[in-house]
């Protein structure tokens, strides 16, 4: 296998496992930016890929080929339900963000499975029959070389995560809204004395970040899994928190972090028919995602890059 | 209304509104709440054998619960006890079967091997949050990650590519035959007495120490316990390794008790998760977590009877279980209402 053969092989497969994280990474730079920390985008997840698939499943007859985009609207939709308890509990109620996300995992899991018993009578559904499709854009996928990278078998799905990274990075500094979330997430006093609603800014970000945590779990399950059980979502959402954080809260850099976790995810699921890699053990290559978030914490990335008021509830008149 | 009857109150209210939300959940979705919790009721209670099975249920979970805690009060999230207490398993289980020593050294050694292993693994968030400000959580998660990724070739390793390790020695297991005849065969084991040892343990250290005293100071107010001389890294550093050593029992009681070996892992044991609510339903407190075990432990142990006396999915409980962690979480709200019902109580007088 020559070099650029494992590129053509390795890059698209990268980006492939990449397209979830991307979108849920994009919804915690949202959420991390307005002050609320959302460790509950893994439970989120979860309930997006449930209600993709249980979608997917029961009208499939109806919609034909159109399912799994309506499922991607429908997981958005419950995704921004199970986001708002966690908006209610860490703005409204002023509850601990870490402790009410963690709550949103448990809950998110849970719940699914439960409605999955309660459709299907057992913990796995079966898999569904339109899933996303691969296809190759037409011109572009003639280019020589950038061509078979990104445009050949390609998934629509992840031209829609390229395209959510853009206007995220649009909506957050280039218009008064992005302003105002990133301001209500530095110093959400002096943003309320400017007039700006402290918690309605911070709702519509954790809405977001569920609407876009509940399409990453959708694609996840449409693309890649093909069904849904108990641990088909197991670390993606976690890994979509660590790709915000390695990306510096920024939308770009969240993007650069999740190309670089679907490389090692697809290295894990896909290395050992590359040469080299297939000699390293693949605990090696499991952990390395995990590993190499930690290094980079404690490496590269300084304190001073969070938001600063991001994790602290929202008093009015307290200094 | 004292804030202490508050403290009180707010756990309790929290478990009350859960159920009943559980019960909502169940009645939605067309099961009966009623037939729901009695068969809940009769999974804890309902026989001998069902009851010492709760006893072992509840054992990991006064554990994981004291760990989150221990970490809780000198200001730390110890997300990582999953990992840690993963990795304790292991440890625990490895010694178990693969060294050959007398009962009155190889049980308290294989023991202490859980614990310092746990320590080990919640070293590592400790000291990067000590020495370079990185946060714990993510770290503990990724800690996490890469036990439950890591555990699988450690179980090849040692048994040579077997997917579970053989059982630990008679000399090492905290089963017994005595509590196994008392209770119709369950695998409740002598674990109970070092979970009850354990509770006196961080109470001790917390309430009649020096250490204890400065890791709740930095709890409090790092920078005041840093003016006051004392060492505030080194004192976060000993909370998450404590905390660790606690995770690492957990481990160690499913290692020598419950299942007397490690199986390989697919997803986590959940047990480490459920220490925070533990942790957060007990108030932080070595007594409040043991109440807050039982409880949890209690209902994880009875739905395993819901599907099958009630059809109600199992699941049920960890909806509870989350809702609850949430109603806690949220005390602020409780605490407001309860100060609302107190003054509208005194103007009717």
């Amino acid at each position: 296998m020559s070099f650029l053969d494992v590129l053509y092989f390795i890059i698209p497969s990268a980006i492939f496992y990449a397209a979830p994280i991307i979108m849920t990474a994009i919804g915690g730079v949202f959420t991390e930016r307005s002050g609320v920390v959302n460790i509950g985008l893994e439970g989120i997840m979860i309930v997006g890929a449930a209600s993709s698939i249980i979608f997917n499943l029961t009208f499939v007859d109806s919609f034909g080929t159109l399912t799994p985009w309506i499922a991607l609207i429908v997981a958005m939709v419950f995704g921004m339900i199970m986001s708002s308890i966690l908006a209610v509990a860490a703005v409204s109620f002023r509850a601990d963000q870490t402790v009410s996300g963690v709550a949103i995992n448990m809950l998110g899991l849970a719940a699914a499975v439960f409605i999955v018993k309660l459709i299907y009578d057992k913990g796995q559904t079966d898999s569904i029959q339109q899933r996303f499709s691969r296809f190759d854009v037409p011109y572009l996928s003639d280019i020589p070389f950038i061509g078979p990278l990104f445009f050949e078998d390609a998934y629509a799905t992840t031209f829609v995560a390229f395209a959510v990274v853009f206007i995220a990075w649009f909506v957050l500094y280039k218009t008064p809204f992005g302003l105002r979330i990133r301001a209500v997430g530095e110093h959400p006093m002096a943003a309320d004395t400017m007039g700006i609603n402290v918690a309605k800014t911070r709702y519509i970000a954790v809405l977001i970040s569920g609407a876009l945590g509940g399409i990453g779990g959708a694609i996840f399950a449409q693309a890649i899994a093909g069904n849904f059980s108990a641990s088909t979502i197991s670390g993606q959402g976690f890994m979509a928190l660590a790709a915000m954080i390695f990306g510096k809260w920024h939308p770009l850099g969240a993007f650069g972090a999740a190309l670089f976790f679907g490389l090692a995810q697809s290295l894990s699921v896909v290395g050992n028919a590359i040469p080299y890699v297939k000699d390293i053990p693949p605990v090696i290559l499991a952990i390395l995602p995990y590993a190499l978030t930690i290094i980079a914490l404690a490496g590269f990335i300084g304190k001073a890059n969070a938001p600063k008021a991001s994790g602290v509830p929202y008093i009015k008149g307290k200094r | 209304m004292s804030s202490r009857t508050q403290n009180f109150l707010v756990p309790i209210i929290s478990i009350i509104l859960g159920l009943i939300f559980g019960a909502i959940v169940m009645l939605i979705s067309g099961y009966n709440p009623v037939a729901g919790y009695t068969a809940l009721w009769n999974g804890i209670f309902g026989s001998s054998y069902n009851f010492g099975e709760t006893v072992r249920t509840i054992i990991p979970y006064v554990f994981s619960g004291l760990a989150v805690a221990f970490a809780f009060r000198t200001g730390l999230f110890n997300i990582g006890v999953e990992g840690q207490l993963i990795m304790g398993w292991f440890a625990a289980a490895y010694v178990g079967f693969a060294w050959d020593l007398p009962t009155i050294i190889h049980l308290p050694v294989a023991i202490l091997a859980a614990a310092l292993v746990g320590a080990a693994w919640a070293f590592i968030p400790g000291i990067l949050k000590a020495r370079l400000g990185v946060h714990e959580v993510i770290v503990t998660i990724m800690m996490n990650y890469i036990a439950l990724r890591s555990i699988n070739p450690l179980i090849a390793a040692v048994t040579g590519g077997a997917e579970r390790t053989p059982k630990v020695h008679e000399s090492a297991s905290l089963r017994s035959e005595f509590l196994q005849s008392l209770t119709d065969y369950s695998r409740m084991h002598w674990g109970f007495i070092i979970a009850i040892i354990g509770v006196f343990v961080m109470w001790f250290i917390l309430e009649k120490t020096t250490l204890g005293y400065e890791l709740k100071s930095v709890g409090f107010n790092r920078n005041a316990s840093e003016y006051a001389g004392m060492n505030v890294k080194k004192n976060i550093v000993l909370s998450m390794v404590i905390s660790g050593a606690f995770a690492g029992l957990a481990g160690a009681m499913e290692a020598l008790g419950t299942f007397g070996n490690i199986a390989s892992m697919s997803s986590f044991s959940g047990i480490g998760f459920d220490g925070i609510a533990v942790a957060l339903l007990g108030a932080n407190q070595p007594v409040g977590v043991f109440f807050a075990a039982v409880l949890f432990g209690s209902l994880k142990n009875g739905g395993i009877n819901m599907p099958n006396e009630a059809g109600v999915p199992n699941e049920i409980v960890s909806i509870v279980i989350a809702l609850i962690i949430l109603f806690a979480a949220s005390g602020y709200v409780i605490r407001l209402l309860l100060d609302r019902a107190g003054k509208s109580k005194k103007e009717v007088k």
